[in-house]
């Protein structure tokens, strides 16, 4: 058992915590703030896997701008706790539930099976574990093959914006 | 080094967290901060693959889904608040215009 499984097996405890704490909160903000605590534990594994440009814009993409997002929304509107409702389909909880064990069960069976495989690659030494997943090499990669794709998120974060901006607009105004 | 199947047997788990949370929870919001963290636990196993294969195209892929989740919550968030102009509330279970 060594430290990077111990440090694994924790941080997963409370990603898995956080998430089911998300799930369960009556509070909507209870949640945006449970989700914050998950996204920050994915930037840690993240930073295991090699990843640290990644992790680095998990923190400030996820947790930061989306985030304050959401809890700017669910302040403006003040609906983070909901009325209670009769629910119009009572048999989806249960069958949610059932479907869930059913797939991790089949995930924890192909594990059963299959044991513990995929060790990835050691990284050769100090050079190619800097150079893997570092700002300039992700760069490199992003602006030499996809370039295209690239561009296309451009045109796709313009229309997102104007579609933010037309669904917003108040109508009586016009 | 921690294997690889470990990463994607979390992210499994944390995917199914997010479609439980689709599929129970009334609230539009706390549905919508479900399907982020399905997209999260999609961007985990993609870095985990990127780690396995020493391929960076995982990574550059995980940043265009980061793209897209936010356009998705620009536009998604504005579409709750609209919601909940006409119809004071933003429970799912209340937006059955659409049925005959």
């Amino acid at each position: 058992m060594n430290v990077e499984l111990v440090l694994f097996i924790l941080l997963a405890l409370v990603a898995v915590g956080s998430a089911i704490g998300m799930l369960f909160s009556r509070n909507a903000v209870h949640s945006a703030l449970f989700l914050v605590l998950n996204f920050a534990t994915v930037a840690f594994f993240f930073l295991f896997l090699g990843a640290p440009f990644i992790a680095m814009v998990q923190v400030t993409v996820y947790a930061g701008a989306i985030m304050v997002l959401f809890l700017f929304v669910i302040m403006l509107l003040g609906a983070e706790l909901l009325r209670q409702a009769n629910t119009v389909l009572p048999w989806q909880p249960p069958l949610t539930i059932f479907l869930a064990v059913v797939f991790l069960g089949v995930i924890g069976l192909y594990f059963w099976n299959a044991g513990v495989a995929g060790l990835p690659p050691a990284l050769a030494g100090d050079e190619a574990a800097r150079a893997f997943g570092s700002p300039q090499s992700i760069g490199l990669t992003l602006f030499q093959e996809y370039v295209l794709p690239f561009e296309i998120t451009s045109f796709l974060l313009l229309v997102g914006m104007i579609g933010a901006v037309v669904l917003t607009r108040d109508e009586k105004k016009q | 080094m921690i294997p690889t199947s470990y990463y994607l047997a979390l992210s499994a788990v944390l995917f199914t967290l997010g479609v439980a949370g689709v599929l129970t929870r009334r609230n539009a919001i706390i549905i919508f901060m479900s399907v982020e963290l399905m997209l999260n636990s999609a961007n985990l196993a993609f870095v985990a693959f990127a780690r396995q294969f020493m391929d960076l195209s995982g990574q550059v892929f995980v940043f265009f889904v980061m793209v897209v989740a936010a356009a998705e919550v620009a536009v998604g968030l504005a579409l709750i608040v609209t919601i909940f102009r006409s119809k004071q509330s933003i429970s799912v279970d209340e937006l059955n215009q659409l049925k005959g």
